[in-house]
């Protein structure tokens, strides 16, 4: 039976993709952020997952205004990054699961879920950056199965719904008959707004809020409304909704193992978090064990 | 809008998506590089073929990005615009507040001082 290790949260702000193409990691105005990563690696080299669901926003590369579905599910063999128009290289991104996609749309619309189902998809830097940061210099030695939230254009699904959407993920995950290790991603956020007089605005009070309660009581996240979290969390902020979601995956009760939090990152306050389930737990315990066992 | 509005904070709703789609439809096709030459090579050319209003027009011919906002655009498309005359997100900002871009840079940083102390535990 497929298991499921817990999630890596993170900002995936295009300025940091830009650092990583220019090898300024060590530089002083981004080694705040990047120090936020070894100890994330150092748990993915313990735990080795094998997929990733990745729950993101696109902001423009593969879906415009023309249809701009609420929650759409990638169900490709393969996707691909591409220039967003700024003439970056692209990341490497790792093939898709289709197996795996279609049994987690087989349960969503079961439980309700009206989505969007994608057999050809851009995924933008929300997806690639996070995949470069956690396993850099290389193309993700993992399957994707991306999920992309319209945090663009209003009215957005609300925090609630997000939740629920992850949690009806988590249950496809429970039942399939894989042997995966699976591990989530939530990206984006966390405050920011780039657009308007307001732009510039961040709210460590609010992130702080959101960090705290993600492992324990996602639940707390819901009880604003999408303006509210506008207007806590800034226009772009909104993208907490992917973390959200993200959490909803891994069930009732998980533990945070890292958290990273620094001001700022380009226009944006930015977070790196790990929380792990039971399950992996278990498994790190039994791994430190063994190897206490051979020392 | 039927919530209260947010001081400085335009909500890209359907009012706005269907104000700006020409103006965003376009800003959607510079993510290919042939297309942003085309702009470069007769920007009237290049607006005129994806029928902006004059509002928008007008928007981008002051490079003015609030104005593009009141035109109905929405920031995530406005900055694939906003790369081709070379501006980054803190360019954007300090036009939008009107700050320099060194103030609006220090603006940023200083959100810094409001993390909870609690915070800085964590590392
Ligand atoms: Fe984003």
């Amino acid at each position: 039976m497929a298991k499921v290790i817990g999630g890596v949260f993170t900002s995936h702000v295009p300025a940091i993709g830009g650092a990583i193409h220019r090898g300024a990691q060590n530089e002083p105005y981004w080694k705040p952020f990047f120090d936020a990563w070894p100890p994330v690696r150092e748990w993915l080299g313990e735990q080795v997952p094998d997929v990733v669901i990745m729950f993101y926003n696109d902001h423009g590369l593969n879906f415009f205004l023309d249809k701009m579905p609420t929650f759409a599910i990638g169900a490709a063999a393969q996707y691909r990054n591409e220039d967003e128009g700024w003439g970056l290289p692209p990341f490497p991104v790792p093939p898709g699961h289709p197996e795996l996609s279609w049994a987690i749309i087989e349960k969503l619309v079961a439980e309700e879920f009206d989505i969007t189902t994608c057999q050809d998809m851009l995924v933008d830097h929300a997806a690639s950056i996070p995949l470069a940061l956690a396993w850099p210099d290389r193309e993700a030695p993992v399957k994707i199965v991306p999920i992309a939230i319209n945090t663009v254009q209003h009215p957005l699904p609300s925090a609630k719904r997000c939740l629920a959407l992850g949690r009806a993920v988590g249950k496809a995950l429970a039942e399939w008959q894989g042997d995966e290790t699976i591990m989530v991603m939530g990206t984006g956020g966390l405050s920011h707004q780039l657009d308007g007089e307001r732009a510039g605005f961040m709210n460590p009070e609010y992130d702080l809020f959101c960090m705290d309660n993600l492992s324990a009581d996602p639940d707390a996240l819901t009880r604003h409304s999408v303006h509210e979290i506008v207007e806590l969390s800034g226009t772009q902020g909104v993208e907490i909704l992917n973390w959200i979601a993200a959490r909803g995956a891994l069930g009732d009760k998980v533990h945070e193992v890292s958290r990273s939090y620094h001001i700022p990152i380009s226009n944006t306050a930015a977070a790196v978090m790990v929380l792990e389930t039971e399950a992996a737990r278990a498994a790190g315990n039994a791994g430190a064990e063994k190897t206490a066992e051979l020392a | 809008m039927a919530s209260t509005a947010i001081p400085g904070t335009h909500i890209f709703d359907g009012a706005a998506a269907r104000k700006g789609y020409a103006l965003n439809a376009m800003c959607f096709s510079f993510n290919e590089a042939a297309n942003r030459d085309a702009f470069l090579r007769d920007e009237d050319a290049y607006c005129a073929r994806f029928g902006l209003t004059a509002e928008q027009r007008d928007a981008v011919a002051k490079r003015n990005v609030l104005a593009m906002m009141a035109a109905g655009g929405n920031i995530y498309y406005l900055a694939k615009l906003a790369g081709i005359f070379g501006l980054n997100v803190q360019d954007v900002g300090a036009q939008q507040t009107g700050m320099t871009v060194d103030a609006f840079k220090q603006m940023l940083l200083d959100n810094a001082a409001a993390i909870p102390t609690k915070e800085m535990a964590h590392g």
